[in-house]
Protein backbone atom coordinates (compact mmCIF):
# COMPACT_ATOMS: atom_id res chain seq x y z
CA UNK A 1 0.00 0.00 0.00
CA UNK A 2 1.80 3.33 -0.98
CA UNK A 3 1.43 6.43 1.39
CA UNK A 4 -1.31 7.96 -0.73
CA UNK A 5 -3.74 5.02 -0.11
CA UNK A 6 -2.65 4.87 3.34
CA UNK A 7 -3.91 8.72 3.90
CA UNK A 8 -6.79 8.13 1.45
CA UNK A 9 -8.05 5.25 3.90
CA UNK A 10 -7.35 7.13 7.07
CA UNK A 11 -9.11 10.44 5.80
CA UNK A 12 -12.25 7.95 5.16
CA UNK A 13 -12.35 5.82 7.97
CA UNK A 14 -12.10 9.03 10.17
CA UNK A 15 -15.28 10.62 8.52
CA UNK A 16 -17.02 7.51 9.18
CA UNK A 17 -16.21 7.07 12.56
CA UNK A 18 -16.80 11.05 13.33
CA UNK A 19 -20.25 10.42 11.32
CA UNK A 20 -20.94 7.50 13.60
CA UNK A 21 -20.08 9.27 16.53
CA UNK A 22 -22.37 12.25 15.98
CA UNK A 23 -25.16 9.91 14.61
CA UNK A 24 -25.03 7.70 18.13
CA UNK A 25 -25.27 11.43 19.89
CA UNK A 26 -27.87 12.79 18.16
CA UNK A 27 -29.94 9.76 18.91
CA UNK A 28 -29.17 9.53 22.44
CA UNK A 29 -30.20 13.53 22.79
CA UNK A 30 -33.76 13.11 20.32
CA UNK A 31 -35.77 14.19 23.51
CA UNK A 32 -33.44 17.16 23.83
CA UNK A 33 -33.53 17.74 19.88
CA UNK A 34 -37.21 17.80 18.87
CA UNK A 35 -38.51 21.81 18.94
CA UNK A 36 -41.75 20.78 20.28
CA UNK A 37 -43.79 17.90 20.88
CA UNK A 38 -47.59 16.92 19.87
CA UNK A 39 -50.45 16.74 21.83
CA UNK A 40 -50.24 12.61 21.74
CA UNK A 41 -46.68 12.76 22.94
CA UNK A 42 -48.03 15.27 26.04
CA UNK A 43 -51.21 13.20 26.25
CA UNK A 44 -50.16 10.24 26.48
CA UNK A 45 -47.93 11.15 29.13
CA UNK A 46 -44.27 9.92 26.75
CA UNK A 47 -42.72 13.21 28.32
CA UNK A 48 -42.82 14.85 31.39
CA UNK A 49 -45.04 17.91 31.45
CA UNK A 50 -45.60 18.15 35.56
CA UNK A 51 -44.44 21.72 36.37
CA UNK A 52 -42.40 22.44 33.58
CA UNK A 53 -41.90 24.93 30.58
CA UNK A 54 -42.67 22.48 27.11
CA UNK A 55 -43.41 23.65 23.77
CA UNK A 56 -46.49 22.20 22.31
CA UNK A 57 -46.73 21.84 18.29
CA UNK A 58 -50.08 20.92 15.92
CA UNK A 59 -52.62 22.24 14.06
CA UNK A 60 -54.48 25.22 15.45
CA UNK A 61 -58.20 23.10 15.11
CA UNK A 62 -60.94 24.36 12.58
CA UNK A 63 -63.85 26.80 14.61
CA UNK A 64 -61.84 26.47 17.68
CA UNK A 65 -60.30 30.07 18.08
CA UNK A 66 -62.01 32.32 20.58
CA UNK A 67 -61.11 35.28 21.77
CA UNK A 68 -62.09 37.19 24.80
CA UNK A 69 -60.31 40.34 24.83
CA UNK A 70 -56.93 39.84 24.86
CA UNK A 71 -57.19 36.31 25.91
CA UNK A 72 -57.05 34.12 23.11
CA UNK A 73 -58.12 30.08 23.25
CA UNK A 74 -57.58 27.70 20.83
CA UNK A 75 -57.00 23.83 20.81
CA UNK A 76 -54.11 22.39 19.30
CA UNK A 77 -54.48 19.24 17.04
CA UNK A 78 -52.26 16.16 15.63
CA UNK A 79 -54.80 14.73 13.62
CA UNK A 80 -55.15 11.77 16.73
CA UNK A 81 -55.27 14.01 19.96
CA UNK A 82 -56.46 17.48 20.82
CA UNK A 83 -55.05 19.99 23.88
CA UNK A 84 -56.58 23.31 24.85
CA UNK A 85 -54.54 26.36 25.19
CA UNK A 86 -55.09 29.70 26.83
CA UNK A 87 -52.56 32.90 26.01
CA UNK A 88 -52.62 36.41 26.21
CA UNK A 89 -50.90 38.18 23.99
CA UNK A 90 -50.13 39.33 20.36
CA UNK A 91 -50.63 36.20 18.23
CA UNK A 92 -48.32 36.11 14.80
CA UNK A 93 -49.78 37.25 11.98
CA UNK A 94 -49.83 33.73 10.49
CA UNK A 95 -51.49 32.26 12.96
CA UNK A 96 -55.30 30.74 11.68
CA UNK A 97 -56.88 27.95 11.89
CA UNK A 98 -56.13 25.29 10.02
CA UNK A 99 -52.41 26.46 10.59
CA UNK A 100 -49.41 25.04 11.77
CA UNK A 101 -48.36 26.47 15.33
CA UNK A 102 -45.67 25.93 18.30
CA UNK A 103 -46.76 27.12 21.74
CA UNK A 104 -44.38 27.44 24.52
CA UNK A 105 -45.37 27.49 28.62
CA UNK A 106 -46.94 24.70 30.83
CA UNK A 107 -49.87 22.22 31.53
CA UNK A 108 -51.96 24.08 33.62
CA UNK A 109 -53.59 21.76 36.58
CA UNK A 110 -57.28 21.57 34.75
CA UNK A 111 -55.82 20.13 31.52
CA UNK A 112 -55.40 23.26 29.84
CA UNK A 113 -51.97 24.32 28.26
CA UNK A 114 -51.33 27.92 29.41
CA UNK A 115 -48.98 29.54 26.65
CA UNK A 116 -46.79 32.46 26.97
CA UNK A 117 -46.05 32.24 23.73
CA UNK A 118 -47.08 31.00 20.33
CA UNK A 119 -44.98 30.74 16.94
CA UNK A 120 -46.77 30.42 13.88
CA UNK A 121 -45.08 27.35 11.94
CA UNK A 122 -45.98 27.25 8.04
CA UNK A 123 -45.93 24.71 5.55
CA UNK A 124 -43.25 24.36 2.54
CA UNK A 125 -45.88 25.11 0.42
CA UNK A 126 -45.24 28.69 -1.77
CA UNK A 127 -47.38 29.49 -5.08
CA UNK A 128 -49.52 32.61 -5.54
CA UNK A 129 -53.09 32.95 -4.32
CA UNK A 130 -54.63 32.24 -8.01
CA UNK A 131 -53.12 29.12 -8.01
CA UNK A 132 -54.18 28.00 -4.99
CA UNK A 133 -57.70 28.96 -5.15
CA UNK A 134 -58.00 27.08 -8.50
CA UNK A 135 -56.49 24.12 -6.37
CA UNK A 136 -58.94 24.37 -3.85
CA UNK A 137 -62.00 24.31 -6.91
CA UNK A 138 -60.62 21.38 -8.88
CA UNK A 139 -60.48 19.51 -5.20
CA UNK A 140 -56.43 19.03 -5.99
CA UNK A 141 -55.58 20.91 -2.63
CA UNK A 142 -53.20 19.29 -0.47
CA UNK A 143 -51.98 22.32 2.24
CA UNK A 144 -52.72 22.30 5.19
CA UNK A 145 -54.46 25.48 5.51
CA UNK A 146 -57.17 28.01 4.14
CA UNK A 147 -55.48 30.48 1.91
CA UNK A 148 -55.33 34.27 3.17
CA UNK A 149 -59.01 35.73 2.73
CA UNK B 1 -8.50 15.46 -11.81
CA UNK B 2 -4.92 15.52 -11.24
CA UNK B 3 -3.92 17.40 -14.03
CA UNK B 4 -5.58 20.29 -12.89
CA UNK B 5 -3.47 20.44 -9.93
CA UNK B 6 -0.70 22.08 -11.35
CA UNK B 7 -1.36 25.82 -10.02
CA UNK B 8 -0.13 27.36 -13.66
CA UNK B 9 -2.72 25.25 -15.44
CA UNK B 10 -5.22 26.23 -12.98
CA UNK B 11 -4.80 29.52 -13.54
CA UNK B 12 -4.38 29.62 -17.71
CA UNK B 13 -8.22 27.97 -17.53
CA UNK B 14 -9.38 30.18 -14.61
CA UNK B 15 -8.24 33.37 -16.67
CA UNK B 16 -10.64 31.66 -19.77
CA UNK B 17 -13.64 31.31 -17.69
CA UNK B 18 -13.41 34.52 -15.41
CA UNK B 19 -15.51 36.70 -17.98
CA UNK B 20 -17.89 33.91 -18.30
CA UNK B 21 -18.52 33.71 -14.62
CA UNK B 22 -18.88 37.11 -13.88
CA UNK B 23 -20.97 37.51 -17.16
CA UNK B 24 -23.39 34.82 -15.84
CA UNK B 25 -23.24 36.00 -12.49
CA UNK B 26 -24.25 39.56 -13.46
CA UNK B 27 -27.15 38.58 -15.69
CA UNK B 28 -28.46 35.71 -13.97
CA UNK B 29 -28.44 38.01 -10.34
CA UNK B 30 -29.73 41.15 -12.56
CA UNK B 31 -32.77 39.01 -13.65
CA UNK B 32 -32.97 37.35 -10.52
CA UNK B 33 -33.52 40.42 -8.33
CA UNK B 34 -35.81 41.78 -10.61
CA UNK B 35 -37.84 38.53 -10.61
CA UNK B 36 -37.78 38.28 -6.91
CA UNK B 37 -38.71 41.55 -6.16
CA UNK B 38 -41.02 42.53 -8.87
CA UNK B 39 -41.55 39.97 -11.33
CA UNK B 40 -43.36 37.12 -9.37
CA UNK B 41 -46.11 36.99 -7.73
CA UNK B 42 -46.70 37.60 -3.59
CA UNK B 43 -47.32 34.18 -1.99
CA UNK B 44 -51.18 33.13 -0.62
CA UNK B 45 -49.99 32.82 2.83
CA UNK B 46 -46.62 35.06 3.44
CA UNK B 47 -47.64 37.41 1.02
CA UNK B 48 -44.70 39.55 -0.04
CA UNK B 49 -42.78 38.89 2.44
CA UNK B 50 -41.66 35.53 0.59
CA UNK B 51 -39.44 37.38 -1.58
CA UNK B 52 -36.78 36.99 1.24
CA UNK B 53 -36.93 33.74 -0.04
CA UNK B 54 -35.15 34.23 -3.03
CA UNK B 55 -32.07 35.04 -1.30
CA UNK B 56 -32.67 33.30 1.63
CA UNK B 57 -32.22 30.17 0.29
CA UNK B 58 -30.38 30.11 -2.29
CA UNK B 59 -27.67 31.57 0.61
CA UNK B 60 -28.36 28.55 2.88
CA UNK B 61 -27.51 26.31 -0.55
CA UNK B 62 -24.38 28.36 -1.26
CA UNK B 63 -23.34 28.17 2.98
CA UNK B 64 -23.53 24.14 2.48
CA UNK B 65 -22.04 23.75 -1.09
CA UNK B 66 -19.44 25.65 -0.20
CA UNK B 67 -18.21 23.47 3.27
CA UNK B 68 -18.48 20.59 0.88
CA UNK B 69 -16.17 22.08 -1.81
CA UNK B 70 -13.97 23.21 1.34
CA UNK B 71 -14.08 19.57 2.52
CA UNK B 72 -13.29 17.94 -0.79
CA UNK B 73 -10.62 19.93 -1.43
CA UNK B 74 -9.17 20.03 2.02
CA UNK B 75 -9.09 15.77 1.79
CA UNK B 76 -7.73 16.32 -1.30
CA UNK B 77 -4.78 18.54 0.22
CA UNK B 78 -4.03 15.92 2.82
CA UNK B 79 -4.18 12.71 0.44
CA UNK B 80 -2.77 13.58 -2.05
CA UNK B 81 -0.88 17.21 -1.24
CA UNK B 82 -2.14 18.95 -4.12
CA UNK B 83 -0.76 22.36 -3.46
CA UNK B 84 -3.79 23.55 -5.11
CA UNK B 85 -6.52 22.16 -3.37
CA UNK B 86 -5.13 23.97 -0.28
CA UNK B 87 -5.46 27.44 -2.12
CA UNK B 88 -9.12 26.27 -3.37
CA UNK B 89 -10.15 25.69 0.27
CA UNK B 90 -8.34 28.28 1.94
CA UNK B 91 -10.68 30.74 -0.84
CA UNK B 92 -13.55 29.06 -0.13
CA UNK B 93 -13.42 29.51 3.26
CA UNK B 94 -14.85 33.37 3.67
CA UNK B 95 -17.23 33.26 0.97
CA UNK B 96 -18.97 30.51 2.41
CA UNK B 97 -18.91 31.73 5.67
CA UNK B 98 -20.29 35.17 3.94
CA UNK B 99 -23.16 33.10 2.76
CA UNK B 100 -24.15 31.27 5.74
CA UNK B 101 -24.24 35.15 7.44
CA UNK B 102 -26.08 35.91 4.95
CA UNK B 103 -28.35 33.10 4.83
CA UNK B 104 -28.80 33.57 9.04
CA UNK B 105 -29.81 37.09 8.82
CA UNK B 106 -32.39 36.73 6.23
CA UNK B 107 -33.63 34.13 8.06
CA UNK B 108 -33.82 35.87 11.21
CA UNK B 109 -35.68 39.16 9.24
CA UNK B 110 -37.76 36.32 7.80
CA UNK B 111 -38.70 34.65 10.76
CA UNK B 112 -40.20 37.29 13.06
CA UNK B 113 -42.88 38.73 10.43
CA UNK B 114 -43.70 34.69 9.67
CA UNK B 115 -43.17 32.88 12.89
CA UNK B 116 -43.07 36.03 15.47
CA UNK B 117 -39.42 35.42 16.28
CA UNK B 118 -36.24 36.50 15.30
CA UNK B 119 -34.38 32.93 16.40
CA UNK B 120 -35.24 29.46 18.27
CA UNK B 121 -32.91 26.87 18.84
CA UNK B 122 -34.25 24.34 16.97
CA UNK B 123 -31.73 21.88 15.17
CA UNK B 124 -32.26 23.65 11.81
CA UNK B 125 -31.46 26.70 12.82
CA UNK B 126 -29.03 25.79 15.36
CA UNK B 127 -26.90 23.43 13.06
CA UNK B 128 -26.91 26.27 10.35
CA UNK B 129 -25.45 28.46 12.77
CA UNK B 130 -22.83 25.69 13.82
CA UNK B 131 -21.79 25.71 10.46
CA UNK B 132 -20.88 29.23 10.76
CA UNK B 133 -18.68 28.71 13.91
CA UNK B 134 -16.99 26.10 11.51
CA UNK B 135 -16.00 28.20 9.11
CA UNK B 136 -14.52 31.02 11.79
CA UNK B 137 -12.75 28.22 13.51
CA UNK B 138 -11.16 26.72 9.56
CA UNK B 139 -10.16 30.62 9.02
CA UNK B 140 -8.82 31.22 12.57
CA UNK B 141 -6.79 27.87 12.71
CA UNK B 142 -5.33 27.95 9.21
CA UNK B 143 -3.58 31.47 10.23
CA UNK B 144 -2.66 30.54 13.73
CA UNK B 145 0.68 28.73 12.86
CA UNK B 146 3.78 31.28 11.81
CA UNK B 147 4.60 27.72 9.57
CA UNK B 148 1.36 28.55 6.44
CA UNK B 149 1.70 24.54 6.31
CA UNK B 150 1.16 23.40 9.33
CA UNK B 151 -1.70 25.59 9.90
CA UNK B 152 -3.53 24.29 6.62
CA UNK B 153 -2.91 20.69 7.62
CA UNK B 154 -5.11 21.49 10.88
CA UNK B 155 -7.70 23.61 9.19
CA UNK B 156 -8.14 20.97 6.38
CA UNK B 157 -8.67 18.10 9.48
CA UNK B 158 -10.98 20.40 11.45
CA UNK B 159 -13.35 20.89 7.89
CA UNK B 160 -13.49 17.54 7.25
CA UNK B 161 -14.61 16.54 11.20
CA UNK B 162 -17.16 19.71 10.26
CA UNK B 163 -18.60 18.07 7.40
CA UNK B 164 -20.54 15.56 9.35
CA UNK B 165 -22.67 18.57 9.80
CA UNK B 166 -23.70 19.29 6.29
CA UNK B 167 -26.42 16.14 6.08
CA UNK B 168 -27.28 17.20 9.32
CA UNK B 169 -28.53 20.46 8.31
CA UNK B 170 -30.04 19.06 5.01
CA UNK B 171 -31.97 16.51 7.28
CA UNK B 172 -32.73 18.61 10.41
CA UNK B 173 -35.94 19.22 8.79
CA UNK B 174 -36.97 15.67 8.73
CA UNK B 175 -35.03 13.82 11.94
CA UNK B 176 -36.33 15.83 14.14
CA UNK B 177 -39.51 18.55 14.58
CA UNK B 178 -38.47 21.86 14.13
CA UNK B 179 -40.31 25.44 13.96
CA UNK B 180 -38.15 25.97 10.58
CA UNK B 181 -40.51 24.05 7.97
CA UNK B 182 -39.20 21.28 6.16
CA UNK B 183 -37.54 21.39 2.64
CA UNK B 184 -39.37 22.57 -0.84
CA UNK B 185 -37.26 22.36 -3.85
CA UNK B 186 -34.96 18.88 -3.26
CA UNK B 187 -37.32 16.96 -1.61
CA UNK B 188 -39.21 13.31 -2.28
CA UNK B 189 -42.19 13.81 -4.97
CA UNK B 190 -40.88 17.03 -6.59
CA UNK B 191 -41.11 20.68 -5.73
CA UNK B 192 -43.44 22.05 -3.78
CA UNK B 193 -42.81 26.24 -5.37
CA UNK B 194 -44.66 27.38 -7.95
CA UNK B 195 -43.18 27.71 -10.84
CA UNK B 196 -43.46 31.09 -11.22
CA UNK B 197 -41.45 31.49 -7.85
CA UNK B 198 -39.20 29.20 -8.81
CA UNK B 199 -37.87 31.15 -11.73
CA UNK B 200 -36.30 33.41 -9.61
CA UNK B 201 -35.17 31.69 -7.20
CA UNK B 202 -33.29 29.42 -9.58
CA UNK B 203 -31.85 32.27 -11.11
CA UNK B 204 -30.32 33.61 -7.85
CA UNK B 205 -28.95 30.48 -7.16
CA UNK B 206 -27.11 29.95 -10.60
CA UNK B 207 -26.07 33.62 -9.62
CA UNK B 208 -24.44 32.59 -6.51
CA UNK B 209 -22.82 29.70 -7.70
CA UNK B 210 -21.62 31.84 -10.49
CA UNK B 211 -20.55 34.58 -8.35
CA UNK B 212 -18.80 32.10 -6.16
CA UNK B 213 -16.80 30.97 -9.21
CA UNK B 214 -15.64 34.46 -9.89
CA UNK B 215 -14.16 35.13 -6.18
CA UNK B 216 -12.60 31.27 -5.86
CA UNK B 217 -10.98 32.55 -9.06
CA UNK B 218 -9.88 36.37 -7.87
CA UNK B 219 -8.94 35.10 -4.47
CA UNK B 220 -7.00 31.80 -5.77
CA UNK B 221 -5.14 34.48 -7.82
CA UNK B 222 -4.29 36.20 -4.84
CA UNK B 223 -3.31 33.33 -2.67
CA UNK B 224 -1.18 32.52 -6.03
CA UNK B 225 0.58 36.05 -6.10
CA UNK B 226 1.21 35.50 -2.18
CA UNK B 227 2.93 33.25 -2.44
CA UNK B 228 5.03 33.92 -5.32
CA UNK B 229 6.05 37.23 -3.47
CA UNK B 230 7.16 34.85 -0.63
CA UNK B 231 9.73 33.41 -2.36
CA UNK B 232 10.91 35.96 -3.93
CA UNK B 233 11.37 37.78 -0.51
CA UNK B 234 13.09 34.47 0.71
CA UNK B 235 15.10 34.44 -2.31
CA UNK B 236 16.19 38.29 -1.65
CA UNK B 237 16.76 37.63 2.00
CA UNK B 238 18.95 34.37 1.41
CA UNK B 239 21.00 36.41 -1.59
CA UNK B 240 21.70 39.50 1.00
CA UNK B 241 22.90 36.92 3.65
CA UNK B 242 24.98 35.50 1.27
CA UNK B 243 26.57 38.85 0.03
CA UNK B 244 27.18 39.76 3.76
CA UNK B 245 29.34 36.69 4.63
CA UNK B 246 31.47 36.90 1.04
Amino acid sequence: MTRKQRRLYFVVLGVLAVGAAAALVLTALRQDIVFFFSPSEILEAKVPTEGRRIRLGGLVEQGSVVKDGAIVRFRVTDGAHTLPVVYSGLLPDLFREGQGVVTEGKMGPDGEFQAAEVLAKHDENYMPKEVAESLKKTGHWQGESQPAK
Amino acid sequence: MHRFANPARFMRIATLVLPWAMGVAILTLGAGLWFGLAGSPADYQQGESVRIMYVHVPAAWMGMFCYTAMAVCSAMALIWKHPLADLLARATAPVGAAFTFVCLVTGALWGKPMWGTWWVWDARLTSMLILLFLYLGYMALADAFDDPQRGQKAAAILSLVGVVNVPIIKWSVDWWNTLHQPASVVKMGGPAIDSSMMIPLMLMAVGFHAFWVVVLILRTRAEIAAAKVRTLRMAQVHAAGQAEQA
